[in-house]
């Protein structure tokens, strides 16, 4: 059996757990998923129709929002009683985060972000290193074998199942609960579709110059009902929220198209987004790093190929 | 307040990676190399706190004998001074990276009230060596921090991850992650850099293990493009640009 973490934030679920569950599919035919805290309860659906069969709710009063030591050893409590051949979880900052508390509290090794897995003694895998330039092939180890699963290595399959929902009770230690949030908020993304749904980004880096002309951004996005990413010079400069950072430490995205205005493209902002269909840069430098990972290249003035490009868009649409 | 702050000796890779003859490591015959980026924010949480609190700023890093390049740039930067965890300059796993770190950190007479790491290596991508640390040294852990208060030996941490922004807090002794954006690194100063060459260094020989997680080789990912075309110049090429939006779908 293989355990997948289907994480989400109060019950709105992380797609990419999505992949999680299809990768483990290719392991074995007993998957069961787990969620930590009740709000999860309402993700069974889902997880029967990417083929958990079982789904355990982790509960205990003390976990509302997010906890990764608390999500740790609930994990290692159902490793323990269920002996799964291996315990996955999505690639995102979350999914190594729970699964490296897990590996800690097992001391077991955790193989992070892999691309490929095989089961065996010792389990063989591949995982992505200098976001992502980089496979490494590695042997792991260990009986169970912990790992994540790289974004957007693995295509979502649905899969139907009927699925059994199963409350487990945590028994949390007192260093589980030594931080405790205090709140949430205060920042959200701007535009309407947030990054990881949104089928078009139109994306602004250093080039863009300053927060006022991120608005040319906006009106293509709203126009094209998509959503406004940066890179990170941009939100280190205070231009724009954090939670439209694509890239390494940001958010990674795979959306049909990606538009990089302005942007050079640091290794770090190509493994955020290099997954996307098309990727169509406007940049005033033929020689920027980016061009190597585009399909389509405007050479120009993104301040003024933007409106022209808003413009024509809206001539189509009459 | 006593705070050490560990690092990693890493090469400054460009876009494009020459692997060894034997494909296991990185050829960094023309590489420099510095520290991966989040833990220069460290360092500087680290100086300002120790410039605004009084107390000692320790670096602890595991690495071959040249990272001591690493540790005395960071030292003049206003670091206290520094531990070498020598390698014969292999890469260790986690588990074992961890359990040198922490057999080091139990050495020190100091009791550090804090330890900082970057949010993550640039090179090694493992997500796991400050959990693995935290918990073998019974400390509650914070991490992706981007925002950081320290007062009367309670840390406010602002995380942040995806779209979503949370406050946490906890008490000291802790181990935190920190990120950019937390701070802007200041460069070394010539005072700075004069004054770290007398700094202290300690070199010590942690006993290798045998990996749990084993690299066998490593493999450059393949450009998913071949280079982009070139659609013109300027405001003229938008017609251009409108007909491939059409051809991929995403106009009607």
């Amino acid at each position: 059996m293989i355990l997948v973490l289907v994480d989400h934030d109060r019950g709105e679920l992380d797609p990419l757990s999505l992949r999680a569950l299809t990768a483990a599919r290719k392991l074995s035919n007993d998957i069961h998923a787990v969620v930590i805290g009740n709000d999860g309860a309402a993700l069974s659906a889902i997880c029967g129709e990417y083929g958990a069969s079982i789904l355990h709710v982790a509960q205990h009063p003390e976990i509302t929002d997010y906890t990764p030591a608390a999500s740790g050893r609930a994990l290692a409590q159902l490793a323990n009683s269920l002996k799964p051949e291996a315990v996955l979880a999505a690639g995102s900052p979350r999914g190594n985060e729970q699964l490296a508390h897990l590996a800690t509290i097992l001391d077991l090794p955790m193989a992070a972000e892999c691309s490929e897995i095989t089961l065996g003694d010792p389990h063989s895998v591949v995982r992505a290193r200098w976001a992502a330039n980089l496979m490494e092939q590695a042997l792991v180890h260990s009986g169970l074998l912990i790992a994540t699963v790289l974004a957007f290595a693995v295509e979502a399959e649905a899969s139907p199942v009927a699925i059994t929902v199963s409350n487990v009770d945590v028994l949390l230690e007192p260093i589980d609960l030594r931080v405790r949030i205090l709140g949430r908020g205060g920042e959200a993304a701007k535009s309407g579709a947030s990054l990881t749904d949104a089928k078009v980004i139109v994306s602004g880096g250093r080039g863009v110059g300053g927060p006022e002309a991120f608005s040319l951004l906006e009106e293509l996005a709203a126009l094209l009902d998509g959503a406004v990413g940066c890179s990170r010079v941009v939100t280190s400069s205070g231009w724009r929220p954090h939670a439209e950072q694509v890239g390494q430490t940001g958010t990674k995205v795979a959306p049909d198209l990606y538009i990089a205005a302005g942007i050079s493209g640091a290794m770090q902002h190509i493994a955020g987004c290099k997954n996307s269909k098309t990727i169509v840069v406007i940049n005033t430098d033929p020689e920027a790093p980016i061009l190597a990972y585009a399909d389509y290249a405007i050479i120009g003035d993104l301040h003024k190929v933007l409106p022209a490009l808003t413009q024509a868009i809206k001539a189509t649409k009459g | 307040m006593d705070i050490l702050v560990c690092l990693k000796r890493v090469p400054l890779a460009g876009s494009t990676f020459l692997l060894t003859p034997d494909s296991r490591d990185i050829n960094t015959d023309f590489l420099g190399f510095g520290i991966s980026p989040h833990e220069e924010n460290a360092v500087e949480a680290g100086v300002q706190l120790v410039e605004q609190m009084g107390g000692t700023l320790t670096l602890l890093t595991l690495g071959p004998t040249d990272a001591e390049e690493q540790l005395r740039t960071q030292l003049a930067i206003g670091a206290t001074r520094g531990i070498l965890l020598e390698t014969e300059g292999e890469d260790w796993d986690p588990q074992a990276t961890a359990a040198a770190l922490v057999e080091a950190i139990n050495a020190e007479e100091t009791k550090f009230d804090l330890i900082l790491f970057g949010a993550e290596s640039a090179d090694s991508a493992g997500y796991q060596i400050h959990i693995r640390v935290a918990h073998a040294l019974s400390r509650p852990i914070v991490t992706n921090v981007k925002t950081m208060k320290i007062e009367n030996g309670i840390a406010q941490c602002e995380r942040a991850v995806g779209s979503v922004r949370e406050l946490y807090e906890t008490t000291l002794p802790a181990v935190i992650t920190v990120r950019d954006g937390l701070n802007i690194p200041r460069y070394p100063s010539v005072p700075g850099r004069i004054q770290a060459r007398k700094k202290p260094i300690e070199h010590k020989k942690p006993e290798p293990r045998v990996p749990k997680l084993e690299k066998v080789s490593l493999s450059v990912s393949p450009s998913n493009s071949t280079g982009a075309q070139i659609l013109g110049t300027g405001v003229e090429a938008v017609p251009a640009l409108v007909d491939v939006l059409r051809t991929i779908g995403v106009l009607a």
